[in-house]
């Protein structure tokens, strides 16, 4: 089955510049991405183990706090605005530089054309511009924190007038703020690159025998990944824009009349609308959601039948899903404002839609214990993680049926109801996807094996320790703990809930420091790790075909063709249990 | 292999959390707060059921299917089990939302009756302010220019506006107990949100808008009123508290103000 190591046909690129920083190689590209997103990660991390300090301690004293931010935490002790900064820009870094780079832009650039049989991205230039791009977005953003005023304080939604009527409205909302909008267009700009080149590439670049409905799960969550961010970055860009104008050409596009803010008489804003921006926002926002979650999706889909050996329950069924979710995705941001003052008769439609949306996500989580069903689950590291995504979503999932109905989103609007439910439905499950794609695709993109033993530690701690943060937000929620909120001592009725947020940031210790264990784990494995052979866990798609790490041009200038579909596992009369995407169409069982 | 069990303790422990009630809503204050209440019942027991028992079979075939070097049985799905479980979650999950349309109505379609008190309140950077119209019924003209926090004008009254003579303003909101309300909200400066958790109501004020909410609330007491909208770095600090009185007590309170101006 393999093909012959180090024959490219085409040449790889023999300068270091070429090879490893302009890279045009997709595989190449993917890394830099994740690696991107890597550091991304462990800095959105780090600012939201500083929140969960604050919350619980408000009044401590950090010597080095001080030192960090002489005004923002001048003499050790974190000021509120400091606190909103930490929580604008962890939501923020998270979202875009985390959750909407590695699933999608990491392992989709890297593994898309290679389950595909193409050799390359459709247009490389363009990817290459499209990283470079979300680079220079990330030092944009991150470059917020040291102008005057620190870091922007309206949180990942920037809603205005907070964020768009200036230094006014408070620290952070000057230049920081300017920044992020202008590292939020800059990073609209290059995701609008990479979707193209993802769409191009499904569509053109398939390998003879590659059909539409031959593709692995992952593909098609790739694809409609990438149909999402086209559509939904554009407006997001366009929204951007014009809250720039507004804060910097006084324009009034979000801006009304009338504004009095910090004892001033705003005269130069007239007419503009602030729910403009809030469905402007949403209508990017909630596609958005599944941009973050969709290739966990594919990821989770495509492990457990592998490691289950046996073909996913209802292929077409989980197509016709992902396909569904992209439609409904975009019909739902009106759920996000049920609270904001637009009509109350629309929150009707948006509501029965959100809850249509919540019938193709069960149909994934049905057939992803459909799949189990009958199975021989092997409890390989990149199992467990496929396997703690479907309990995250599952519990993740259901507390959306309580906030996509407005009757009771009249109390749960801004709680912390709702950041229990995104953080575990778009936040760790989504993060359980990618790690679950790392322990599985480590073996190709490194060429070595990750440690098992430290992987499956790695494992338990985290699935105890989100399920330790997150859950107990939910009560908190109940109660009616008010989000965005850096000390609750000013709210009587918040007393009660103090030990439950005392809890939830032990829970932040634990799980933070479990994440040490998977740098080491992935950085020793990328040095010391044994060798890993071409197709370590018998899996059938297309990268499993090619050496370890693949060649330059994947399959060494052969075509490859394909016969079968992505989850051919324990076919009855073939004495292998998995049949590869190349194999003849009548296998004759061979050693590969 | 452990995981099953470890998700089958982690589903009980947090199923019993929601079941003991052991961090939960305060007791409702009128008959929107008990139609919510039992329209949030309704909702946990379905999700709960589903929850509990989805979690389980995914620990089931955790523990059930586990490879014992044996080789796995062969099925690319199941047409008719696809149609069951899709239409039975579409059923359950739009049953749910349509059963919650009537407290939706009541806050937002209804008009409130004739006589509901209308009470200004206005949000701003990080204090809330109410208005009253006094014993002439209306509230007087306001303008920016007359805005003035330090004397008790934070709804810029003008005071060469006879209508704004008797207007009363408070720091806190004061209703009588049994008796429409109507708030219409205002911000001046960014987003916030007036939240009264016994009331089971919260609604965004927007600056440029005026946005009604109407109410009952009919038992006595004192009650939070913590902004519940991102406005800034004293976000946090925004509360106030909403007091329900005996009609007399108000007409008292009301009267002590008027005499106070």
């Amino acid at each position: 089955m393999s093909a012959p190591a180090h024959a490219s046909a085409h040449h790889a690129p023999s300068g270091f510049w070429r090879k490893y920083v302009f890279s045009l190689d997709h595989k190449v590209i993917g890394i830099q991405y994740y690696f991107l997103g890597l550091f991304s990660v462990f800095l959105g991390m780090s600012l939201s183990l500083l929140m969960r300090f604050h919350m619980v301690n408000p009044e401590a004293k950090v010597s080095w706090f001080a030192k960090l931010w002489p005004t923002a935490a001048a003499g050790g002790i974190m000021t509120p605005e400091l606190y909103l900064s930490l929580m604008t820009m962890h939501g923020t870094i998270m979202v875009f530089f985390v959750l909407t780079t590695v699933p999608q832009s990491g392992f989709g650039n890297y593994f898309l054309p290679i389950q595909i049989g193409a050799e390359d991205m459709a247009f490389p230039v363009l990817n290459m511009m499209s990283f470079w791009t979300t680079f220079l977005a990330l030092v944009v953003m991150v470059s917020a924190f040291f102008v005057q005023g620190g870091a922007p304080l309206a949180g990942w939604t920037a809603y205005p007038p907070l964020s768009g009527a200036g230094r006014i409205t408070g620290p952070g909302e000057g230049m920081g703020q300017t920044l992020w909008i202008i590292s939020i267009a800059i990073f609209c700009g290059a995701s609008l690159m990479g979707a193209i080149n993802f769409i191009a590439t499904t569509v053109d670049l398939r390998c003879k025998g590659m059909k539409l409905m031959r593709m692995p799960l992952t593909c098609w969550t790739w694809l409609v990944t990438a149909i999402l961010g086209l559509l939904g970055f554009a407006v997001l860009l366009a929204a951007g824009v014009l809250l720039i104008l507004d804060r910097v050409a006084g324009s009034s596009f979000f801006l009304p009349s009338g504004l009095f803010i910090s004892d001033q008489i705003i005269a130069n804003h007239k007419g503009g609308s602030p729910l403009l921006w809030q469905h402007l926002f949403w209508f990017f926002g909630h596609p958005e959601v599944y941009i973050a979650i969709l290739p966990g999706m594919g990821v989770t889909s495509h492990l457990l039948a592998t490691f289950a050996r046996k073909p996913i329950f209802g292929y077409k069924a989980m197509v016709y899903a992902v396909l569904a979710i992209g439609f409904l995705g975009f019909l739902v941001w009106g759920h996000h404002m049920f609270m904001s003052g637009m009509n109350p008769y629309s929150a009707m439609a948006f509501s029965v839609l959100t809850m249509c949306i919540g019938v193709p996500s069960a149909i994934k989580t049905f057939n992803w214990i459909g799949t189990l069903w009958g199975g021989k689950i092997h409890f390989t590291t990149a199992m467990m993680f496929a396997l703690g995504f479907v309990s995250l979503f599952i519990s993740g999932g259901l507390s959306g049926i309580f906030l996509g109905q407005p009757a009771l989103d009249l109390y749960f609007h801004d709680t912390y109801f709702v950041v229990g439910h995104f953080h575990m439905i778009m936040g760790v499950a989504a993060i359980f996807g990618m790690f679950a794609g790392t322990f599985y695709w480590f073996p190709k993109m490194f060429g070595r094996m990750m440690n098992e033993t430290l992987g499956k530690i790695h494992f338990y701690l985290t699935f105890l320790g989100v399920y330790g943060i997150f859950t107990p937000m939910h009560y908190v929620g109940i109660v009616g703990n008010p989000r965005r909120y850096s000390d609750f001592s000013n709210v009587e009725y918040l007393a009660g809930v103090i030990p439950v947020h005392q809890f939830m940031t032990y829970c932040a210790y634990v799980t933070v420091a479990a994440q040490i264990i998977f740098v080491v784990n992935l950085f020793w494995s990328i040095r010391k790790g044994p060798k890993a052979p071409v197709n370590p866990w018998n899996a059938t798609s297309l990268e499993w075909t090619i050496p370890s790490p693949p060649p330059f041009d994947n399959f060494a200038g052969v075509h490859p063709v394909v016969y079968h579909g992505p989850y051919e596992y324990s076919v009855p009369g073939v004495e292998r249990d998995f049949i590869m995407q190349t194999d003849a169409p009548n296998p004759v069982p061979a050693e590969g | 292999m452990l995981l099953a069990p470890v998700v089958w303790i982690l589903t009980v422990v947090i199923a019993y959390f929601f079941a003991a009630k052991t961090w939960w809503f305060p007791l409702p204050i009128n008959q929107h707060g008990i139609a919510y209440d039992e329209q949030f019942t309704r909702t946990l027991v379905v999700t709960g059921v589903i929850f509990i028992l989805a979690q389980f079979a995914l620990g089931w075939v955790i523990f059930r299917y586990r490879d014992d070097g044996g080789r796995a049985s062969h099925s690319h799905g199941n047409n008719k089990l696809e149609t069951l479980w899709t239409s039975a979650t579409a059923v359950l999950f739009l049953g749910l939302v349509l059963m919650g349309t009537k407290i939706w109505a009541g806050v937002h379609f209804d008009e409130p009756p004739a006589d509901a008190i209308p009470v200004e309140v206005l949000g701003k950077q990080f204090a809330w302010s109410f208005r009253y119209a006094g014993p002439d019924g209306k509230f007087g003209r306001t303008e920016l220019k007359f805005i003035n926090d330090a004397g008790g004008n934070p709804f810029g009254i003008d005071d060469k506006d006879p209508a704004g003579k008797d207007d009363i303003v408070s720091a806190s909101l004061k209703i009588p107990a049994g008796k429409p309300i109507k708030l219409i909200l205002h911000s001046r400066d960014v987003i916030h949100n007036f939240f009264v958790r016994e009331l089971r109501m919260k609604q965004d004020i927007v600056p440029g808008m005026e946005i009604p909410l109407s109410f009952q609330a009919d038992k006595i007491g004192v009650y939070e009123v913590p902004c519940s909208e991102l406005c800034g770095l004293g976000h946090y600090q925004m509360r106030t508290t909403m007091q329900v009185m005996s009609p007399d007590d108000f007409e008292k309170w009301k009267q002590q103000q008027l005499a106070n101006k």
